[in-house]
This record gives structure tokens, sequence and C-alpha cells, in this order.
């Protein structure tokens, strides 16, 4: 049933933020303290030949530079919770620390349960194979049980609206159209994260609605944390409840979306 | 829609707490690969033969027609050099196709990390699935040529004996040994990417120094000596006693396939492990 969209009585424009979880909700995402330090001296290497002039030269000296610096931030089950800051500020270092992709260089990270990341385009889908073979390969990389994805198939399908397309090479879509499907597969179910990037703004604005409705029924279920990176403000003001604002590295402010949105849309002021 | 939805929802196990969990929807992390591997071979093989005419009899005709060639250019060059060759495509074909094997799935699972890179910046997966599907897509396209294989042993009525029960061990260990070759490159290949191009001269020299199409006897001295530190030749040394020379591998033939899968597989494993975690910040 969460996969139509007229069973669904409000519209994607209005405030559409979950309630606040109770105090005794479980923490989900556990971000302690997190450093992450990229060496930028020894990363430009690509090729044996540099690699030993630099040794030979006494070049691979570290070079240090700071992307996260000492974050800590708490998130519950069932919060949805948003990142923002200006680019490179290092938001998507933090999601592929949350991810689990990305090593943090001091302090830990503890995620509880499942993660759906929305996969971008291009990365979990192969362009040659149709809809079809993409949805099981995808699936499976998701972690997804085989037997799963063939009773949800069709829900997959009706809410990507993509029926008469299911045996096209996914070459011919447009971006929008594999949007859709990327964003059906990664919400099927009910994960324990759902990891929402900026994939959203792809579709058309139907679709984002209809996106931003599934998005509030994951959140409303009360089990699903939603971890929103956008530099739609309005989107993040619309969805999430607590946003941390991460600026050059650092945490520069924690709490309720509308405190800290204000702040961070001062910013250019 | 309604009904599935609530079987679905019945069918989860209740958490500890009391909420329900989409647990019945995900594998765990230990069955996972399983899927994920088959997923990524069915890809490759479908993106392989899609939009091509003959499709998978490609697999079985390309080794064929390797060995046509070779057999007219060499059954003349190697007349009188060896006299223990029974059947000398027979011997050609199977030299190939074992090599054959190791070099595709070595270059292939090379560059499999890279070319999955954009997949490793955001979802967690066990990075060595990549090498390893390419190792196991390798196999799938090696057991289609053994199609070719065998037509090549009825044309000769070449009945093969009872030591063709050797030859799972033999593909078992060739496999070892070409998925830690496939993890160490892989690896290796993130941080320099001159692996890739120097993987492909030495490819071409291995090609050479093994005895694909030529007879070991020709060899000097201590080249026939030094050929016991080749796997390749050991491997193929190993598919031919039993199926061309129709007799036992031999007790040190299987040892020394066994070593050099396992000493392979381990540094594979270990270069491998010990850097995975850095593989992100190259790709």
């Amino acid at each position: 049933m969460p996969l139509t969209s007229d069973n669904v009585g409000e519209k994607g424009s209005g405030l559409m933020r979950p309630d606040i979880p109770s105090a005794d909700a479980e923490t989900i995402v556990d971000v302690d303290d997190v450093s992450m330090v990229f060496n930028i001296a020894s990363e430009q290497f690509n090729s044996l030949k540099e690699y030993f002039i630099a040794l030979a030269r006494h070049e691979l000296k570290f070079k240090e530079f700071r992307a996260l610096d000492h974050i800590s931030f708490q998130v519950k089950r069932g919060e949805a919770f948003g990142l923002v800051g200006t680019n490179g500020s290092g938001k998507s270092t933090m999601l592929k620390i949350i991810a689990g992709v990305l090593e943090a260089s001091e302090g830990s990270c503890s995620v509880k349960g499942t993660i759906a990341p929305l996969i971008e385009l291009g990365a979990g889908f192969d362009m040659e194979l149709t809809a079809k073979e993409n949805i099981y390969l995808n699936g499976s990389l998701l972690g997804y049980r085989r037997e799963f994805i063939d009773e949800h198939f069709q829900d997959i399908i009706d809410f990507a609206e993509l029926q008469e397309f299911m045996d096209m090479p996914l070459k011919n879509y447009s971006s929008g159209m594999v949007a859709r499907i990327a964003f059906s597969i990664a919400t099927i179910t009910e994960p324990d994260i759902l990891i929402v990037d900026e994939t959203l703004s792809v579709g058309d604005f139907l679709f984002q609605e209809k996106c931003e409705r599934r998005i509030k029924e994951l959140v409303d279920s009360d089990n699903v944390t939603v971890l929103l990176v956008s530099h739609s403000i309005e989107l993040v003001e619309r969805m999430c409840d607590r946003v941390c604002w991460i600026e050059k590295g650092k945490e520069r402010m924690l709490g309720p979306t509308d405190e800290v949105c204000e702040a961070y849309k001062n910013l250019g002021r | 829609m309604s009904s599935e939805t609530e079987t679905q929802d019945a069918r989860r196990p209740a958490a500890a707490d009391g909420r329900k969990t989409g647990s019945d929807a995900w594998y765990s992390p230990a069955k996972r690969d399983r899927f994920i591997l088959k997923q990524l071979v069915t890809k490759d093989f479908k993106l392989k033969y899609r939009r091509s005419a003959l499709g998978v009899a490609w697999s079985v005709l390309n080794p064929l027609l390797m060995m046509i060639v070779l057999a007219i250019v060499f059954t003349n060059v190697m007349r009188g050099a060896d006299d223990t060759i029974p059947n000398f495509p027979l011997y050609l074909i199977l030299g190939n196709t074992a090599f054959q094997l190791m070099s595709d799935s070595t270059s292939q699972g090379m560059s499999s990390i890279i070319v999955a890179a954009s997949l490793l910046k955001k979802v967690k997966i066990n990075r060595y699935v990549f090498p390893v599907q390419k190792v196991l897509f390798a196999v799938v396209n090696y057991a289609f040529s053994m199609i070719a294989v065998a037509l090549v042993m009825v044309f000769y009525q070449w009945t093969p004996t009872v030591f063709l029960l050797y030859f799972p061990l033999f593909l078992l260990l060739l496999t070892i040994f070409c998925i830690g070759l496939s993890l160490f490159l892989s690896a290796a290949s993130v941080f320099f990417r001159d692996v890739m191009h120097l993987w492909s001269v030495v490819l071409t020299a291995w090609t050479y120094v093994t005895p694909l199409f030529y007879s070991v006897n020709i060899l000097p001295d201590w080249m026939q000596k030094a050929e016991v530190f080749n796997p390749m030749y050991l491997y193929v040394l190993f598919v031919r006693r039993i199926l061309l020379w129709r007799m036992a591998p031999g007790f040190t033939l299987i040892a020394q396939c066994t070593v050099c899968a396992l000493v392979s597989l381990a540094i594979g494993y270990f270069v491998f492990h010990k850097n995975e975690h850095k593989f992100i910040l190259y790709i």
C-alpha cells in the first residue's frame, strides 16, 4: 500500500516533519568526535614513476587536510536529520563515513541496522542492461533477497511508473527515469536508515513530490531514520526535524531545523 | 496490494523491543555476497554476448579457431621436436584455454575495483566481490571453451579415461590461483595505475615463456628446469596429463599446483585486506 500516491492526503509542499521521537528512542547513528584527515601530498600519485621521483626528492611528507574536524551528533530512530553546509564543507565526507564506505581518521561512528542509500545515476546501474535486469542487479547490491525482489517487482515498477519500458536498455532512459527506478528500489522496503543525497533533484516536480511523500511515509512509520543532504534549504526545512550545519569541516551548529536554517540562511547576508 | 503488505508485515519477526523491522527483505551479510556475485556474473555474461548473432557460440568458436591457426603454423615447425606429443591440436587447445582463463581473469579482475569506483563510494559492499567475480566470469567462459575441447576430442576420437576425474581439482586450483592474483593486482592498480600497463606486458611475456604452442623439450636445459617455477606451466601440464596423455597428474605436480594456488591466495588476500580501507581515497 505505501507505494501508491493516492492514499496520501498531504501535498508535498506543506511541512512534513516527523514528530520528535521520544527521549528514550534508540540511537541509530552515533557520530562521536569524528575527524577525517586526508593526506593531500600522497594523493597526487597515480603512477609508480611519480611516486619514486617524490620518494627520491623526499617529498612524501605528510600534508594534511582536515575535511571533518571533531564532529559529534546522534540521530535517533524515526528522526529526519539534515546536513547542510556550503560546497566542500564536508557533508559528503560525513555521509560516506555514516554509509560505512569511508573510515574516520579519528573518533568513531556507529550505525545500527540496514542502510539504503539512493545510488546515484550510473553507479549501481549498467546502462546496457534493461531496467528489469538493473532492478535485480541494484537490489542485490543493496543487499535485498532475491525472493523479496521477485515479490515486490511489480511494486517497484508501479512506483517508478515505468511499466512499459521495463525491457528497454537503461541507456535509452532519461536521467529522470533512471532516478525514478533508483528511488523506487531504495525505498521499496523499510530500511533502518535512508540516505537521501541530491538525487531527488533529478526527477520532475511530480515525481519529486511523490518521493517526498514516500520519504514522509517512511519517517512517519517511526522505524526509519532519514539522513538528508541537500543544497535546497527549503527541502531540508520541510522534511527534517533536526539539522547539523557543517562549515569548512567544523560543526557550526546543531539543533532544531528552524534555528539552524535561520542562521544558515543568514550566512550570505 | 494491501493484503500483500500485510502478509509482508506479518512475516517480519518482531524485534526484541516490539518494533517491526524490514529484516525479511535483507540477506544476512554473509549470504549477501553470493547473490551479488551471481548477479554480476550474469550481467557480464549478458553484456558480452548482447547483440552478437552467434552469441555464446563465440566462447566455443574462439578457442577452436585459435587452435586451427596455431596448428597450421606450428605443426611443421614442431615436427620432429617432440615425439611424446600424441595429438598436437589437443596439446594446443588445452594449453591455450587454460592460459586464457588466467589472462582473462587477471586482466579483468585487475581493473575491477577502479571500474566499480562510483559504487564503492556510495554503498558498503565487501570489496573483494569485484575481483572475485571477474575470475568467476572467466571460469564460466572457460567452461564453454571446454565444449571446444570436447569437440576436438570427439573429432580425433580421443576417449577420456578415468583421469578425467582430476579435472575439477585442476579447475579449482587454477581458479584459486587466479583469485589470488586478481586480488593482488586489483589492489595494486588502485594505487599505481601503471600496474595495468605493466601487466599486459607481463602477460605477453608469460605467454611466450610458457610452453603453450611449443614443446618444453626444445627449451635449453636451464629454462626447462626454471619452468618448475612457472605456475602456468604446472597448471597446463596438469590438464594435459589428465586429458592428453591420459595419465595421473602425479603427487608432485598436484602438490606444486596446490602450493602455487595457496601462496597466490595468501599474498593476494593479505595485500588486498591490508589496503582495502584506503581504496576509496584513490579511486
